[in-house]
Protein backbone atom coordinates (compact mmCIF):
# COMPACT_ATOMS: atom_id res chain seq x y z
CA UNK A 1 0.00 0.00 0.00
CA UNK A 2 2.47 1.99 1.10
CA UNK A 3 4.31 2.22 -2.11
CA UNK A 4 1.66 2.29 -4.23
CA UNK A 5 0.97 5.69 -2.43
CA UNK A 6 4.60 6.92 -2.80
CA UNK A 7 4.96 5.85 -6.40
CA UNK A 8 1.67 7.58 -7.09
CA UNK A 9 3.07 10.70 -5.53
CA UNK A 10 6.39 10.73 -7.45
CA UNK A 11 4.52 9.98 -10.30
CA UNK A 12 2.44 13.30 -9.63
CA UNK A 13 5.62 14.83 -9.26
CA UNK A 14 7.31 14.12 -12.32
CA UNK A 15 3.92 14.37 -14.38
CA UNK A 16 3.66 17.95 -13.13
CA UNK A 17 7.27 18.60 -14.36
CA UNK A 18 7.24 17.09 -17.46
CA UNK A 19 4.04 18.82 -18.36
CA UNK A 20 5.12 22.12 -17.51
CA UNK A 21 8.41 21.77 -19.35
CA UNK A 22 5.91 20.41 -22.43
CA UNK A 23 3.83 23.07 -21.95
CA UNK A 24 6.80 25.67 -22.05
CA UNK A 25 8.47 23.68 -25.29
CA UNK A 26 5.20 23.68 -27.15
CA UNK A 27 4.29 27.52 -26.70
CA UNK A 28 6.74 29.24 -28.82
CA UNK A 29 5.76 25.83 -31.76
CA UNK A 30 2.00 26.69 -30.97
CA UNK A 31 2.39 30.10 -31.71
CA UNK A 32 5.20 30.53 -34.26
CA UNK A 33 5.03 27.58 -35.88
CA UNK A 34 9.02 26.53 -35.29
CA UNK A 35 10.45 24.23 -33.14
CA UNK A 36 12.39 25.79 -30.79
CA UNK A 37 15.47 23.32 -30.12
CA UNK A 38 17.23 26.12 -28.30
CA UNK A 39 14.67 25.61 -25.48
CA UNK A 40 16.91 23.09 -23.49
CA UNK A 41 19.25 25.99 -23.06
CA UNK A 42 17.18 28.42 -21.91
CA UNK A 43 16.04 25.93 -19.28
CA UNK A 44 19.70 25.39 -18.25
CA UNK A 45 20.31 29.33 -17.55
CA UNK A 46 17.19 29.27 -15.44
CA UNK A 47 18.32 26.48 -13.23
CA UNK A 48 22.06 28.49 -13.33
CA UNK A 49 20.30 31.74 -12.15
CA UNK A 50 17.97 30.25 -9.65
CA UNK A 51 21.05 28.41 -8.23
CA UNK A 52 23.19 31.49 -7.78
CA UNK A 53 20.87 33.88 -6.40
CA UNK A 54 19.26 31.69 -3.88
CA UNK A 55 23.27 30.83 -2.79
CA UNK A 56 23.73 34.30 -2.57
CA UNK A 57 20.73 35.33 -0.72
CA UNK A 58 20.72 32.61 1.51
CA UNK A 59 23.60 34.26 3.00
CA UNK A 60 21.68 37.06 4.58
CA UNK A 61 18.30 36.01 4.93
CA UNK A 62 16.93 32.74 6.45
CA UNK A 63 13.22 32.55 4.96
CA UNK A 64 13.35 29.74 2.17
CA UNK A 65 10.02 31.34 1.08
CA UNK A 66 11.27 34.47 0.64
CA UNK A 67 14.33 33.32 -1.19
CA UNK A 68 12.73 31.24 -3.96
CA UNK A 69 10.45 34.16 -4.66
CA UNK A 70 13.16 36.42 -5.12
CA UNK A 71 15.37 33.82 -6.82
CA UNK A 72 12.51 32.38 -8.97
CA UNK A 73 10.97 36.05 -10.00
CA UNK A 74 15.41 36.67 -10.92
CA UNK A 75 15.25 32.95 -12.90
CA UNK A 76 11.56 34.65 -15.10
CA UNK A 77 13.82 38.12 -16.05
CA UNK A 78 16.92 36.76 -16.81
CA UNK A 79 15.40 33.56 -18.79
CA UNK A 80 13.19 35.86 -20.45
CA UNK A 81 15.95 38.41 -21.89
CA UNK A 82 17.62 35.17 -22.93
CA UNK A 83 14.37 34.60 -25.00
CA UNK A 84 13.86 37.92 -26.44
CA UNK A 85 17.44 37.60 -27.35
CA UNK A 86 17.73 33.93 -29.14
CA UNK A 87 14.04 35.60 -31.00
CA UNK A 88 16.29 38.40 -32.31
CA UNK A 89 19.21 36.75 -33.12
CA UNK A 90 18.19 33.02 -34.34
CA UNK A 91 14.57 33.20 -35.61
CA UNK A 92 13.49 36.57 -36.56
CA UNK A 93 15.96 36.76 -39.56
CA UNK A 94 15.02 33.78 -40.53
CA UNK A 95 11.16 34.15 -40.87
CA UNK A 96 10.88 33.55 -44.29
CA UNK A 97 13.34 30.75 -44.01
CA UNK A 98 12.85 27.22 -45.40
CA UNK A 99 11.49 25.35 -41.58
CA UNK A 100 14.62 23.22 -41.87
CA UNK A 101 17.04 25.99 -41.99
CA UNK A 102 14.95 27.06 -38.42
CA UNK A 103 15.78 24.13 -37.13
CA UNK A 104 19.45 24.22 -37.59
CA UNK A 105 19.59 27.89 -36.35
CA UNK A 106 17.74 26.52 -32.90
CA UNK A 107 19.94 24.15 -32.30
CA UNK A 108 22.83 25.94 -33.08
CA UNK A 109 22.06 28.82 -30.51
CA UNK A 110 20.99 26.10 -27.79
CA UNK A 111 24.49 24.71 -28.47
CA UNK A 112 26.51 28.23 -27.94
CA UNK A 113 24.27 28.72 -25.01
CA UNK A 114 25.35 25.49 -23.41
CA UNK A 115 28.80 25.99 -24.05
CA UNK A 116 28.79 29.77 -22.28
CA UNK A 117 26.81 27.64 -19.38
CA UNK A 118 29.72 25.24 -19.38
CA UNK A 119 32.44 27.70 -19.86
CA UNK A 120 31.20 30.67 -16.60
CA UNK A 121 29.85 27.97 -14.75
CA UNK A 122 32.17 24.74 -14.81
CA UNK A 123 31.07 21.35 -15.47
CA UNK A 124 30.97 20.01 -12.13
CA UNK A 125 27.39 19.22 -11.07
CA UNK A 126 25.63 21.49 -8.20
CA UNK A 127 23.39 20.87 -5.57
CA UNK A 128 20.44 23.19 -5.63
CA UNK A 129 19.99 24.54 -1.84
CA UNK A 130 16.57 23.48 -0.19
CA UNK A 131 14.22 26.13 -1.79
CA UNK A 132 11.29 24.65 0.26
CA UNK A 133 11.15 23.79 3.74
CA UNK A 134 12.46 20.37 4.56
CA UNK A 135 8.88 19.57 6.42
CA UNK A 136 7.46 15.84 5.88
CA UNK A 137 3.89 14.93 6.80
CA UNK A 138 1.50 11.44 7.10
CA UNK A 139 -0.29 10.83 4.57
CA UNK A 140 -2.34 7.11 4.31
CA UNK A 141 0.41 5.73 6.58
CA UNK A 142 3.11 7.18 4.15
CA UNK A 143 5.69 10.06 5.18
CA UNK A 144 5.39 12.47 2.77
CA UNK A 145 7.71 15.73 1.96
CA UNK A 146 5.92 19.04 1.85
CA UNK A 147 7.78 19.63 -1.21
CA UNK A 148 6.82 16.85 -3.47
CA UNK A 149 3.02 17.89 -2.66
CA UNK A 150 4.45 22.05 -3.48
CA UNK A 151 5.58 20.64 -6.85
CA UNK A 152 2.53 19.72 -7.65
CA UNK A 153 0.59 22.48 -6.44
CA UNK A 154 2.51 25.12 -8.03
CA UNK A 155 2.52 22.99 -11.34
CA UNK A 156 -1.40 23.19 -11.40
CA UNK A 157 -1.92 26.54 -10.49
CA UNK A 158 0.56 27.30 -12.72
CA UNK A 159 -1.32 25.54 -15.93
CA UNK A 160 -4.79 27.02 -14.51
CA UNK A 161 -3.55 30.78 -14.45
CA UNK A 162 -1.99 30.17 -18.11
CA UNK A 163 -4.90 28.38 -19.11
CA UNK A 164 -7.15 31.72 -18.08
CA UNK A 165 -4.56 34.28 -19.67
CA UNK A 166 -4.93 32.51 -22.97
CA UNK A 167 -8.38 31.92 -22.59
CA UNK A 168 -9.87 35.23 -21.29
CA UNK A 169 -7.27 38.12 -22.06
CA UNK A 170 -6.87 40.45 -24.85
CA UNK A 171 -3.25 39.10 -25.25
CA UNK A 172 -4.20 35.79 -24.72
CA UNK A 173 -7.30 36.11 -27.48
CA UNK A 174 -3.93 37.66 -30.20
CA UNK A 175 -2.22 34.31 -29.41
CA UNK A 176 -4.91 31.99 -30.26
CA UNK A 177 -5.48 34.10 -33.19
CA UNK A 178 -1.86 34.49 -34.36
CA UNK A 179 -1.36 30.73 -34.10
CA UNK A 180 -4.44 29.88 -35.86
CA UNK A 181 -3.62 32.46 -38.90
CA UNK A 182 -1.03 34.66 -38.43
CA UNK A 183 -2.06 36.25 -41.76
CA UNK A 184 -5.44 36.64 -40.61
CA UNK A 185 -4.08 38.37 -37.51
CA UNK A 186 -2.22 40.82 -38.92
CA UNK A 187 -5.49 42.09 -41.09
CA UNK A 188 -7.03 42.34 -37.16
CA UNK A 189 -5.04 44.74 -36.47
CA UNK A 190 -2.30 42.57 -33.71
CA UNK A 191 1.08 43.28 -34.23
CA UNK A 192 1.86 39.49 -34.89
CA UNK A 193 6.10 39.95 -34.45
CA UNK A 194 5.06 41.32 -30.48
CA UNK A 195 2.68 38.32 -30.23
CA UNK A 196 5.61 35.86 -30.85
CA UNK A 197 8.14 37.84 -28.86
CA UNK A 198 5.27 37.19 -26.00
CA UNK A 199 5.16 33.54 -26.88
CA UNK A 200 8.82 32.95 -26.14
CA UNK A 201 8.82 34.97 -23.10
CA UNK A 202 5.79 32.86 -22.04
CA UNK A 203 7.88 29.45 -22.80
CA UNK A 204 10.78 31.23 -20.97
CA UNK A 205 8.67 32.34 -17.86
CA UNK A 206 7.04 28.43 -17.80
CA UNK A 207 10.74 26.73 -18.08
CA UNK A 208 11.69 29.08 -15.00
CA UNK A 209 8.72 27.90 -12.94
CA UNK A 210 9.47 24.30 -13.67
CA UNK A 211 13.54 24.59 -13.44
CA UNK A 212 12.45 25.89 -10.05
CA UNK A 213 10.06 22.47 -9.29
CA UNK A 214 12.81 20.50 -10.75
CA UNK A 215 15.51 21.72 -8.82
CA UNK A 216 13.84 21.26 -5.10
CA UNK A 217 12.88 17.71 -6.67
CA UNK A 218 15.90 16.39 -8.20
CA UNK A 219 18.77 19.07 -6.35
CA UNK A 220 21.78 17.72 -8.50
CA UNK A 221 22.37 19.24 -11.80
CA UNK A 222 25.34 19.87 -14.14
CA UNK A 223 25.47 22.19 -17.37
CA UNK A 224 23.63 20.01 -19.82
CA UNK A 225 20.73 19.25 -17.80
CA UNK A 226 18.51 21.37 -20.18
CA UNK A 227 19.89 18.49 -22.82
CA UNK A 228 17.53 15.92 -20.98
CA UNK A 229 14.72 17.40 -19.81
CA UNK A 230 14.11 18.86 -23.39
CA UNK A 231 14.35 15.37 -24.95
CA UNK A 232 11.35 14.12 -22.58
CA UNK A 233 9.03 17.72 -23.17
CA UNK A 234 9.53 16.99 -26.43
CA UNK A 235 9.10 13.46 -26.93
CA UNK A 236 5.81 14.27 -24.46
CA UNK A 237 4.92 17.16 -26.57
CA UNK A 238 4.93 15.24 -29.67
CA UNK A 239 2.90 12.59 -27.80
CA UNK A 240 0.21 14.76 -27.10
CA UNK A 241 -0.33 16.91 -29.91
CA UNK A 242 2.68 19.81 -30.18
CA UNK A 243 1.07 22.75 -30.00
CA UNK A 244 -1.57 22.22 -27.67
CA UNK A 245 -1.60 22.94 -23.66
CA UNK A 246 -4.08 20.13 -23.20
CA UNK A 247 -1.91 17.92 -25.40
CA UNK A 248 1.10 18.70 -23.73
CA UNK A 249 0.06 18.41 -20.08
CA UNK A 250 -1.25 14.96 -21.56
CA UNK A 251 2.06 13.82 -22.91
CA UNK A 252 3.80 14.90 -19.91
CA UNK A 253 1.57 12.85 -17.56
CA UNK A 254 2.08 9.47 -20.17
CA UNK A 255 6.09 10.03 -19.86
CA UNK A 256 5.99 10.46 -16.27
CA UNK A 257 3.70 6.86 -16.00
CA UNK A 258 6.54 5.37 -18.54
CA UNK A 259 9.17 6.55 -16.70
CA UNK A 260 7.96 5.47 -13.00
CA UNK A 261 6.56 2.16 -14.17
CA UNK A 262 8.76 0.92 -17.05
CA UNK A 263 11.79 0.28 -14.54
CA UNK A 264 9.38 -1.69 -12.59
CA UNK A 265 8.57 -4.43 -14.98
CA UNK A 266 11.89 -4.22 -16.94
CA UNK A 267 15.29 -5.55 -16.10
CA UNK A 268 17.54 -2.43 -16.78
CA UNK A 269 16.09 0.81 -15.71
CA UNK A 270 17.32 3.31 -18.33
CA UNK A 271 15.09 0.54 -21.03
CA UNK A 272 12.37 2.80 -20.12
CA UNK A 273 13.58 5.61 -22.90
CA UNK A 274 12.88 2.58 -25.45
CA UNK A 275 9.33 2.05 -24.39
CA UNK A 276 8.52 6.17 -24.45
CA UNK A 277 9.93 6.33 -27.94
CA UNK A 278 8.22 3.25 -29.06
CA UNK A 279 4.64 5.03 -27.07
CA UNK A 280 5.42 8.21 -29.43
CA UNK A 281 6.31 6.15 -32.57
CA UNK A 282 3.17 3.71 -32.36
CA UNK A 283 1.09 7.07 -31.07
CA UNK A 284 2.10 8.85 -34.32
CA UNK A 285 1.86 6.24 -36.40
CA UNK A 286 -1.92 5.43 -35.37
CA UNK A 287 -2.28 9.88 -35.22
CA UNK A 288 0.09 11.48 -36.94
CA UNK A 289 -0.86 15.22 -35.34
CA UNK A 290 -0.53 13.55 -31.44
CA UNK A 291 -3.08 12.47 -29.29
CA UNK A 292 -4.87 16.11 -28.80
CA UNK A 293 -3.24 17.34 -32.19
CA UNK A 294 -5.33 19.02 -34.24
CA UNK A 295 -4.47 18.82 -38.53
CA UNK A 296 -3.13 22.15 -39.31
CA UNK A 297 -3.52 23.49 -43.11
CA UNK A 298 -0.20 24.54 -44.31
CA UNK A 299 0.41 28.38 -43.92
CA UNK A 300 0.71 30.40 -46.98
CA UNK B 1 -19.24 59.81 -72.41
CA UNK B 2 -19.37 59.87 -68.71
CA UNK B 3 -16.94 57.53 -68.01
CA UNK B 4 -15.15 58.88 -65.53
CA UNK B 5 -17.94 60.34 -63.46
CA UNK B 6 -16.91 59.81 -59.92
CA UNK B 7 -18.49 60.68 -56.59
CA UNK B 8 -17.02 61.94 -53.26
CA UNK B 9 -13.46 62.65 -52.83
CA UNK B 10 -10.32 60.51 -53.33
CA UNK B 11 -9.45 58.70 -49.91
CA UNK B 12 -7.03 56.41 -51.80
CA UNK B 13 -4.62 57.11 -54.47
CA UNK B 14 -2.14 53.91 -55.56
CA UNK B 15 0.27 55.15 -58.48
CA UNK B 16 1.88 53.12 -61.02
CA UNK B 17 2.14 49.74 -58.48
CA UNK B 18 4.71 47.20 -59.67
CA UNK B 19 4.66 43.87 -57.69
CA UNK B 20 6.61 40.95 -58.78
CA UNK B 21 6.66 36.97 -57.54
CA UNK B 22 10.73 36.56 -57.59
CA UNK B 23 10.99 37.01 -61.35
CA UNK B 24 7.60 37.35 -62.58
CA UNK B 25 5.79 40.79 -62.99
CA UNK B 26 2.40 40.11 -61.17
CA UNK B 27 1.53 43.95 -61.73
CA UNK B 28 3.30 46.38 -64.25
CA UNK B 29 2.37 50.05 -63.14
CA UNK B 30 -1.55 49.44 -61.86
CA UNK B 31 -2.96 53.12 -60.94
CA UNK B 32 -6.30 53.24 -59.07
CA UNK B 33 -8.35 55.63 -56.98
CA UNK B 34 -11.20 54.77 -54.66
CA UNK B 35 -13.30 57.64 -53.28
CA UNK B 36 -15.24 57.94 -50.36
CA UNK B 37 -18.20 56.31 -50.31
CA UNK B 38 -17.75 54.64 -53.48
CA UNK B 39 -18.16 50.67 -54.18
CA UNK B 40 -15.08 50.13 -56.71
CA UNK B 41 -14.92 46.71 -58.08
CA UNK B 42 -11.84 45.29 -59.49
CA UNK B 43 -12.43 43.16 -62.24
CA UNK B 44 -10.57 40.62 -64.52
CA UNK B 45 -10.13 36.86 -65.41
CA UNK B 46 -7.71 34.33 -62.91
CA UNK B 47 -4.36 35.33 -62.32
CA UNK B 48 -4.44 38.86 -63.59
CA UNK B 49 -3.61 40.65 -60.81
CA UNK B 50 -6.56 41.68 -58.73
CA UNK B 51 -5.87 39.82 -55.66
CA UNK B 52 -2.15 41.24 -55.81
CA UNK B 53 -3.84 44.26 -55.87
CA UNK B 54 -5.40 43.72 -52.49
CA UNK B 55 -2.45 42.49 -51.15
CA UNK B 56 -0.07 44.72 -52.16
CA UNK B 57 -2.05 47.77 -50.49
CA UNK B 58 -2.24 45.72 -47.13
CA UNK B 59 1.47 45.05 -46.89
CA UNK B 60 0.71 41.07 -47.44
CA UNK B 61 2.93 41.39 -50.43
CA UNK B 62 5.87 44.05 -51.15
CA UNK B 63 5.32 46.71 -53.82
CA UNK B 64 8.69 47.13 -55.37
CA UNK B 65 7.80 50.18 -56.84
CA UNK B 66 5.05 53.16 -57.43
CA UNK B 67 2.98 54.63 -54.40
CA UNK B 68 -0.39 54.14 -52.55
CA UNK B 69 -1.63 57.15 -50.37
CA UNK B 70 -4.33 56.88 -47.67
CA UNK B 71 -5.60 59.99 -46.31
CA UNK B 72 -2.73 61.59 -47.18
CA UNK B 73 -0.22 58.86 -45.83
CA UNK B 74 1.85 56.43 -47.34
CA UNK B 75 1.08 52.79 -47.07
CA UNK B 76 4.07 51.98 -48.96
CA UNK B 77 6.56 49.31 -46.72
CA UNK B 78 4.05 49.86 -43.35
CA UNK B 79 3.19 46.67 -41.62
CA UNK B 80 -0.06 44.99 -42.13
CA UNK B 81 -1.45 45.69 -38.48
CA UNK B 82 -0.46 49.45 -38.95
CA UNK B 83 -2.79 49.26 -42.20
CA UNK B 84 -5.37 47.68 -40.16
CA UNK B 85 -5.19 50.77 -38.03
CA UNK B 86 -5.25 53.58 -40.22
CA UNK B 87 -8.57 51.95 -41.33
CA UNK B 88 -7.78 50.26 -44.63
CA UNK B 89 -9.20 46.40 -43.53
CA UNK B 90 -8.97 43.53 -45.71
CA UNK B 91 -11.36 40.74 -45.78
CA UNK B 92 -9.13 38.08 -47.71
CA UNK B 93 -9.71 35.04 -50.61
CA UNK B 94 -10.69 31.93 -48.60
CA UNK B 95 -11.83 34.14 -45.62
CA UNK B 96 -9.52 33.45 -43.17
CA UNK B 97 -11.41 32.78 -40.10
CA UNK B 98 -9.74 31.75 -36.90
CA UNK B 99 -11.16 28.33 -36.81
CA UNK B 100 -11.29 27.26 -33.44
CA UNK B 101 -12.09 30.60 -32.01
CA UNK B 102 -15.85 31.29 -31.38
CA UNK B 103 -18.39 33.27 -33.52
CA UNK B 104 -17.61 36.04 -30.43
CA UNK B 105 -14.55 35.35 -30.06
CA UNK B 106 -13.31 36.29 -33.75
CA UNK B 107 -15.30 39.41 -33.54
CA UNK B 108 -13.56 40.36 -30.41
CA UNK B 109 -10.26 39.61 -31.69
CA UNK B 110 -11.09 42.52 -34.50
CA UNK B 111 -11.88 44.71 -31.40
CA UNK B 112 -8.06 44.20 -30.77
CA UNK B 113 -6.90 47.91 -31.41
CA UNK B 114 -9.52 49.29 -29.01
CA UNK B 115 -10.83 47.08 -26.44
CA UNK B 116 -8.97 47.50 -23.68
CA UNK B 117 -9.51 51.37 -23.93
CA UNK B 118 -13.47 51.44 -25.69
CA UNK B 119 -15.42 48.06 -24.17
CA UNK B 120 -18.74 50.00 -25.40
CA UNK B 121 -18.03 50.18 -28.68
CA UNK B 122 -16.92 46.70 -29.69
CA UNK B 123 -20.59 45.96 -27.40
CA UNK B 124 -21.96 49.18 -30.12
CA UNK B 125 -20.07 46.94 -33.36
CA UNK B 126 -20.75 43.53 -32.82
CA UNK B 127 -24.57 44.50 -32.29
CA UNK B 128 -24.44 46.63 -35.92
CA UNK B 129 -23.18 42.97 -37.28
CA UNK B 130 -25.73 40.76 -35.81
CA UNK B 131 -28.52 43.08 -37.13
CA UNK B 132 -26.66 42.82 -40.48
CA UNK B 133 -25.87 38.78 -40.29
CA UNK B 134 -28.41 37.69 -37.57
CA UNK B 135 -27.70 33.98 -38.75
CA UNK B 136 -23.94 34.79 -36.77
CA UNK B 137 -25.84 35.52 -33.42
CA UNK B 138 -27.71 32.20 -33.54
CA UNK B 139 -24.05 30.93 -33.88
CA UNK B 140 -22.34 32.98 -31.49
CA UNK B 141 -20.86 30.27 -29.56
CA UNK B 142 -20.11 28.16 -32.17
CA UNK B 143 -16.34 27.30 -33.56
CA UNK B 144 -15.51 29.59 -36.51
CA UNK B 145 -14.32 26.04 -38.29
CA UNK B 146 -17.68 24.80 -38.20
CA UNK B 147 -19.89 27.35 -39.50
CA UNK B 148 -20.69 26.84 -43.31
CA UNK B 149 -19.06 29.27 -46.08
CA UNK B 150 -21.32 31.28 -46.33
CA UNK B 151 -21.87 32.04 -42.55
CA UNK B 152 -17.63 32.19 -42.76
CA UNK B 153 -17.69 34.44 -45.32
CA UNK B 154 -20.13 36.92 -43.38
CA UNK B 155 -18.19 36.63 -40.14
CA UNK B 156 -14.99 37.57 -42.59
CA UNK B 157 -16.97 40.82 -43.34
CA UNK B 158 -18.13 41.23 -39.80
CA UNK B 159 -14.69 41.14 -38.41
CA UNK B 160 -13.48 43.77 -40.27
CA UNK B 161 -16.49 46.34 -39.56
CA UNK B 162 -15.81 45.72 -35.99
CA UNK B 163 -12.02 46.84 -36.52
CA UNK B 164 -13.60 50.41 -37.79
CA UNK B 165 -12.57 49.84 -41.03
CA UNK B 166 -12.35 53.03 -43.19
CA UNK B 167 -12.62 50.80 -46.80
CA UNK B 168 -13.01 47.59 -46.57
CA UNK B 169 -11.18 45.92 -49.35
CA UNK B 170 -12.97 42.84 -49.98
CA UNK B 171 -11.39 39.89 -52.26
CA UNK B 172 -13.87 37.12 -53.89
CA UNK B 173 -16.83 36.89 -51.40
CA UNK B 174 -18.83 34.55 -53.58
CA UNK B 175 -16.36 32.33 -53.64
CA UNK B 176 -16.76 29.09 -52.52
CA UNK B 177 -20.32 29.74 -51.44
CA UNK B 178 -23.96 28.14 -51.87
CA UNK B 179 -25.29 30.37 -55.08
CA UNK B 180 -28.88 31.32 -52.02
CA UNK B 181 -25.86 32.59 -49.78
CA UNK B 182 -24.40 34.64 -52.79
CA UNK B 183 -27.09 36.53 -53.50
CA UNK B 184 -27.55 37.42 -49.81
CA UNK B 185 -24.16 38.46 -49.22
CA UNK B 186 -24.41 40.52 -52.18
CA UNK B 187 -27.12 42.13 -50.60
CA UNK B 188 -25.38 42.79 -47.44
CA UNK B 189 -21.97 44.68 -49.06
CA UNK B 190 -25.43 46.80 -50.97
CA UNK B 191 -26.32 47.31 -47.49
CA UNK B 192 -23.12 48.23 -46.16
CA UNK B 193 -22.53 50.44 -48.96
CA UNK B 194 -25.74 52.36 -48.39
CA UNK B 195 -24.48 52.80 -44.81
CA UNK B 196 -21.56 54.92 -46.49
CA UNK B 197 -19.25 52.06 -45.95
CA UNK B 198 -16.64 52.83 -49.03
CA UNK B 199 -15.73 49.40 -50.50
CA UNK B 200 -13.08 47.73 -53.02
CA UNK B 201 -14.10 44.85 -54.42
CA UNK B 202 -12.77 41.83 -56.23
CA UNK B 203 -14.83 39.93 -58.02
CA UNK B 204 -14.53 37.43 -61.10
CA UNK B 205 -18.15 37.32 -60.96
CA UNK B 206 -18.17 40.42 -62.98
CA UNK B 207 -22.29 40.36 -63.56
CA UNK B 208 -22.79 40.33 -59.42
CA UNK B 209 -20.20 42.88 -59.15
CA UNK B 210 -21.27 45.95 -61.50
CA UNK B 211 -24.48 45.53 -59.89
CA UNK B 212 -23.79 47.23 -56.67
CA UNK B 213 -20.61 48.67 -57.63
CA UNK B 214 -20.33 52.77 -59.14
CA UNK B 215 -16.64 52.74 -60.83
CA UNK B 216 -14.85 49.59 -62.21
CA UNK B 217 -11.16 48.46 -63.40
CA UNK B 218 -10.63 46.12 -66.08
CA UNK B 219 -7.12 43.82 -65.05
CA UNK B 220 -5.45 42.38 -67.63
CA UNK B 221 -1.72 40.60 -66.66
CA UNK B 222 -0.76 43.34 -64.26
CA UNK B 223 -2.51 46.08 -66.16
CA UNK B 224 -5.50 48.01 -66.17
CA UNK B 225 -7.01 47.87 -69.52
CA UNK B 226 -10.32 49.49 -68.69
CA UNK B 227 -11.98 51.40 -66.62
CA UNK B 228 -15.13 53.51 -66.58
CA UNK B 229 -18.68 54.05 -64.22
CA UNK B 230 -20.10 49.94 -64.31
CA UNK B 231 -22.62 51.57 -66.61
CA UNK B 232 -19.83 52.12 -69.14
CA UNK B 233 -18.23 48.96 -68.94
CA UNK B 234 -21.25 47.22 -69.12
CA UNK B 235 -22.50 49.27 -72.42
CA UNK B 236 -19.12 48.51 -73.81
CA UNK B 237 -19.38 45.66 -75.93
CA UNK B 238 -15.76 44.96 -76.68
CA UNK B 239 -15.04 44.74 -72.92
CA UNK B 240 -17.93 42.67 -72.29
CA UNK B 241 -16.93 40.40 -74.65
CA UNK B 242 -13.19 40.44 -73.96
CA UNK B 243 -13.28 39.83 -70.40
CA UNK B 244 -16.20 40.14 -68.83
CA UNK B 245 -18.19 36.60 -70.45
Amino acid sequence: MSIIVQQLINFLQLGSIYALTAISFSMVYGIAGLVNFAHGSVFGVSMYVLFFVSTLLFQVMESTWLVYVIALTASCVVTSLVALLIEQIAYRPLRKAPKVTVVVSSVGVGMVLQYLILNTAGSKALRMPKLIPDIKFALLGVNIPLFKILIILIAIVTMILLNLIVKKTRLGTAMRAVSQDTIAAGFMGIATSRVISASFVFGAVLAAIAGSLYGTAYSIFAYNVGEQIIWWSFIAAVLGGIGSIRGAVLGGFIISAISILAPMVLPVSSYKDIVAFAVMILVLLIKPTGLLGKKVNEKI
Amino acid sequence: MNENKRIGEPILRADNLHVSYGKIAALKGVSFEVHKGEVVAILGANGAGKTTTLNALTGVLPIKSGSVQFQGKSLVNVPTNRITAMGVVHVPEGRHIFPDLTVEENLRVAAYLYESKNKPLLQERKEQVFDLFPRLKERIHQPGGTLSGGEQQMLAIGRALVTGSELLLLDEPSMGIAPKLVAEIFQTITKIAKNGQTIMLVEQNAVMAMKIAHYCYVLETGCVTYEGTSEYIQANERIAQAYLG
